[in-house]
């Protein structure tokens, strides 16, 4: 099954952690917020982006299905 | 029967219900698909297809929850449509709430827009159906972003006018965790005259600017611009662009608004949305990039303050437009606004940057040879220059 990074916008603080841990996936704006790829995350990736999840200082990142609805 | 029964001018208030028998439960949500009756709040999603989730969701316990607190700060529709005709709103949220099986109603209505209030009080306690007698009232408070749907959910939950994360959505999870249709008030009126098959199709509009009687109109679809000038008593000056569908609309040139039908899927084809009915005239003589800046500048101080993007992005995009209005850019400040405009939709718990960067980019599309000159500290809309002391401090430096 397809999987997505998926950002709680209310919770992230711009810490930046993810974009360091998943380049090629996470990009920073000018401010410093995250810029996420819309696309599922490569399997050679999925690891991490697993790191990048549990590195968020204030759990705002997470890893959803891709589903058509969303 | 059209909504606004005395046209510009208040009539009579009705003193009970307005719909007598017609069509209810799923015959009324046919109808309304076969109308292809689409949202009037601004997102305009159709009205059949929210009916049918939240009365599925619903399982016989949902919300209806009418959304009259109108924060768009150019429309008056809503706020004038509760004070004329109060009960045609309770009908359309009885029918509503018929239909997906809601057993509780909330009609939130702004707080500022007092003679709404008491319209609707007033109407509702004039009600004997149970389910009117078991609405609530709730004034929201003021604010762009208090009528958007997950933040007036979030404030009769717990007291807080901000967006939350989505999902879930209010149709999913809402007041008190019960899936809830949030349905702007002029849409619930217009189900009820569907209901009782009087509704020709009409819609309200908001004008303002350069017409010479600004007001809320209703007109039918398919009506050319001309026709909402004509009612709003002709032009008082000439028109250089038309802001249509409100803050997260769009700007669109004069030639293109004169070759426009106002129905929304004639505008969506040209990329605009008729949004809640807003149409602001800019005069030939008015600024466009100071017009943006003006609601760039307000869009960016109605964020919630929740998400980064928005505070910053907004926030950076309002200062920039300010500077290019005053004709004190920095160098890249124009190149800065391109980008910026691309940079933010979909990067918000709600959609308040979307709707603004939206509104951004057809102002530099629409105002692309202004914004060129105010990059290069000129104006070429008014030509007489209002702020001398600038131009002597720059002349001297």
């Amino acid at each position: 099954m397809a999987e997505q990074v998926a950002i709680d916008r209310i919770r992230c603080d711009g810490h930046g952690i993810c974009a360091e841990l998943l380049p090629e996936m996470i990009s920073l704006d000018d401010w410093g917020y995250p810029i996420i790829k819309p696309s599922p995350i490569p399997l050679r990736l999925i690891e991490h982006a697993q790191r990048a999840v549990e590195a968020c200082p204030v759990l705002a990142l997470r890893m959803t299905r891709v589903s058509k609805a969303a | 029967m059209s909504m606004l029964s005395g046209g510009p001018h208040p009539a009579l208030p009705q003193r009970g219900r307005e719909i007598d028998g017609g069509l209810r439960g799923d015959a009324l949500v046919r109808e309304l698909e076969r109308a292809n009756l689409l949202g009037r709040g601004g997102a305009g999603f159709p009205v059949a297809r929210k009916w049918r989730t939240v009365k599925a969701n619903g399982n016989g316990r949902a919300v209806v929850l009418a959304n009259g607190a109108e924060g768009e700060p150019l429309s008056r529709k809503d706020r004038t449509l509760m004070v004329e005709r109060p009960h045609l709103v309770i009908d359309g949220a009885l029918l509503a709430a018929d239909a997906v099986r809601a057993s509780d109603i909330i009609f939130y209505v702004g707080n500022e827009h007092r003679a709404a209030v008491s319209a609707m009080r007033r109407a509702l306690a004039e009600r004997h159906e149970r389910a009117a007698q078991r609405a609530r009232l709730v004034e929201a408070p003021a604010g762009y972003i208090s009528g958007e749907e997950s933040a007036a959910v979030h404030y009769i939950n717990a007291g807080d006018a901000r967006p939350t994360v989505t999902p879930p959505r209010p149709f999913e999870r809402g007041i008190d965790g019960r899936p809830t249709l949030v349905q702007n008030v002029e849409s619930l009126a217009a189900a009820a005259l569907h209901a009782s098959g009087a509704l020709n199709g009409t819609a309200l509009f908001t004008t303002s600017g350069a017409v010479r009687r600004s007001g809320v109109y209703e007109l039918p679809p398919d009506v050319a611009p001309e026709a909402v000038v004509d009612l709003a008593g002709g032009l008082a000056k000439d028109v250089q662009a038309v802001l249509i569908g409100g803050y997260f609309g769009s700007w669109a040139s004069a030639e293109e608004v004169w070759s426009l039908t106002l129905d929304s899927n004639s505008l969506r084809a040209r990329g605009l949305t008729l949004g809640c009915g807003v149409l602001y005239f800019l005069p030939a003589d008015s600024c466009g990039v100071d017009a943006t800046a003006r609601i760039m500048s307000y869009l960016a101080g109605q964020s919630a303050r929740q998400c980064g993007p928005c505070v910053f992005g907004l926030g950076a995009i309002a200062t920039a437009t300010r500077r290019l209005a005053e004709r004190a850019p920095q160098a890249e400040d124009l190149a800065r606004l391109a980008r910026w405009s691309g940079l933010l939709a979909g990067r918000g718990a709600c959609k308040h940057p979307d709707g603004a960067t939206g509104l951004l980019r057809s102002a530099l599309e629409v105002f692309a040879d202004d914004f060129v000159a105010h990059q290069q500290r000129r104006c070429i809309t008014r030509r007489a220059l209002p702020d001398h002391s600038r131009v002597l401090a720059e002349a001297v430096a």
